[in-house]
């Protein structure tokens, strides 16, 4: 069987036809588009390592099947910068050392950029940290994790654009 | 995963024929479906995606005051709706005690209550279990079983139900209405799981292709929206299930409790409501020796089914402290630890 689906990426749409069902959007990602940022950590939606946007909300892509997707709107890490300026979030993940061996930093960034979009969480560290709990950090990179959002939720509301060149 | 065919019907009348079709299953967000079919635990022929249905993701509010939430309903778009989280805050709390913020953001209300248990031998094909493969055994009885039931279990299946949603829900009367071959119809949530027995296998008292369209909680349920709380007590304070939890709801008129509302989670196969607790509570004052009345009489029946005793304490202090968090009044902002007993509202701090 072969579906049809018309999926946006990053701005670009893509019209895809699928062979097979069992395509998940992280796979149809990285196996079919060479998107590779988004990784596959426990490909179970536990550790968050392939969190994406679809319609602007943060999800877990190995969770989502490619065939349901069709019209939808899906932004990755590679979507993020604006040619060589990077989005505030990347930004601060920079400046507060947000991170270590980098593996789950795409889906760090993307989760936090949603985070921020929901704006549940005020300047408050502990409401941060518990709406990022979804993200897995085996180095334990997590007291960078929590002032980069902070950080750069404070730079989005100021409206300026950090760039680390 | 097995292949399967993938079919999306247009309504809900073709998703319900689409799906008497044997070795269909409806698939939602699937958040547990797609996870269970990864590791061979469901291997449905056909997949039927009810996302596309149109009318099944709305929040309505009933003209007496009830509210119906649409099957596809996303879990965080319910939490924080703004009405609904003032009107049924433990259900708002439980919502966002659950899972992670981005598996919130997709799992859906009527696949929250269509989960499966996440005991382990139900997901390890290499252990026998009776409630995924009938007959086989329970390797849980003599195995890792801390975290399992100490209410309604059977010596077939000691399993619990996972959802936090489904404890507050269950306290507040709530009902689910499905349609299916044989036209529409509403089913009590208490009356929707099904506590193992002999046939462990038979999860829902849901018949084939029956599929669920929403949930109301009736008006009556909202009287409590002062004195209502959820606890979850977990391994970890953030992204884990319960180990047991309580949904408790006061309806408090001057010194005197007139009516109560009490249900527990991680404990049985279903959320387990406690009537008999509740009803020790009707017309009571609310003293510290109440309360612990209600919570003995929670677990009355309780009865360990492994290594798991600790729960049944834990459980009644859990009910108790639910009581007396309650009693003093919902918090006016959610906290910032959903459902957690550490929460820095109560003068402690998770993480410095």
């Amino acid at each position: 069987m072969s579906l049809s689906v018309s999926i946006s990426i990053n701005g670009e749409v893509h019209a895809i036809d699928l062979d097979d069902p069992r395509v998940t959007l992280l796979d149809l990602l990285r196996e079919r588009l060479a998107l590779t940022g988004a990784k596959k950590g426990c490909d179970r939606g536990q550790c968050g390592a392939c969190t994406v946007l679809v319609d602007g909300r943060r999800i877990n892509s190995c969770l989502m099947l490619a065939a349901s997707l069709d019209g939808s709107e899906v932004t990755t890490i590679e979507g993020l910068s604006n040619g060589n300026a990077l989005h505030p979030v990347q930004a601060a993940f920079i400046e507060h050392d947000g991170f270590q061996c980098g593996f789950c930093t795409p889906g760090q960034i993307m989760s936090a950029v949603g985070l921020i979009a929901e704006g549940h969480a005020g300047d408050d560290p502990e409401r941060i940290r518990e709406l990022m709990s979804g993200n897995l950090c085996r180095c334990g990179a997590y007291k960078g994790i929590t002032e980069a959002v902070l950080d750069a939720q404070q730079a989005q509301k100021s409206g300026k654009r950090k760039d680390v060149a | 995963m097995n292949r399967f065919d993938y079919i999306q019907p247009k309504s809900v009348k073709e998703a319900v024929a689409a799906a008497s079709t044997p070795g269909s299953a409806y698939l939602a967000a699937g958040t547990n479906l797609l996870d269970l079919m990864k590791i061979g635990v469901s291997s449905p022929a056909r997949i039927i995606d009810i996302t596309r249905l149109q009318g099944l993701a709305e929040i309505s509010w009933l003209p007496d005051g009830g509210v119906r939430i649409g099957a596809l309903v996303r879990n965080s778009d319910l939490a924080y709706e703004a009405r609904f989280a003032r009107t049924f805050p433990s259900v708002a709390e439980a919502l966002l005690s659950g899972a992670s913020a981005q598996l919130r953001n997709a799992a859906t209300v009527s696949g929250n209550l269509m989960q499966r248990t996440r005991c382990a031998y139900f997901q390890d094909l290499a252990s026998a279990c009776n409630r995924r493969k009938p007959g086989s055994g329970c390797d849980a009885r003599d195995g890792e079983n801390r975290l399992h039931a100490v209410l309604g279990w059977s010596e077939h299946c000691i399993a619990t139900h996972p959802s936090d949603f489904c404890v507050p829900l269950v306290a507040l009367d709530a009902m689910v209405e499905v349609e299916g071959p044989n036209g529409a119809r509403d089913i009590a949530l208490d009356a929707l799981h099904a506590l193992p027995g002999a046939t462990p296998e038979r999860e829902t008292t849901l018949q084939p292709g029956e599929l669920i369209l929403g949930i109301r909680l009736p008006a009556r349920s909202a009287t409590y929206a002062s004195h209502t709380r959820y606890l979850k007590l977990r391994d970890r304070t953030s992204y884990a299930f319960a180990v047991v939890s309580a949904a408790v709801a006061l309806e408090i008129s001057g010194d005197t409790i007139r009516t109560a509302r009490i249900a527990l989670g991680g404990v049985a196969a279903k959320p387990w409501r406690a009537r008999a607790a509740e009803a020790v509570l009707e017309n009571a004052a609310p003293t510290p020796e109440v309360f612990a009345k209600a919570a003995d009489l929670a677990l009355a029946d309780a009865v360990p089914s492994g290594d798991n005793a600790f729960k049944i304490t834990l459980a009644r202090n859990i009910v108790a402290r639910a009581l007396t968090l309650a009693y003093d009044g919902t918090p006016k902002d959610m906290p910032a630890l959903p459902a957690s007993p550490f929460s820095p509202t109560l003068g402690l701090s998770h993480a410095g």
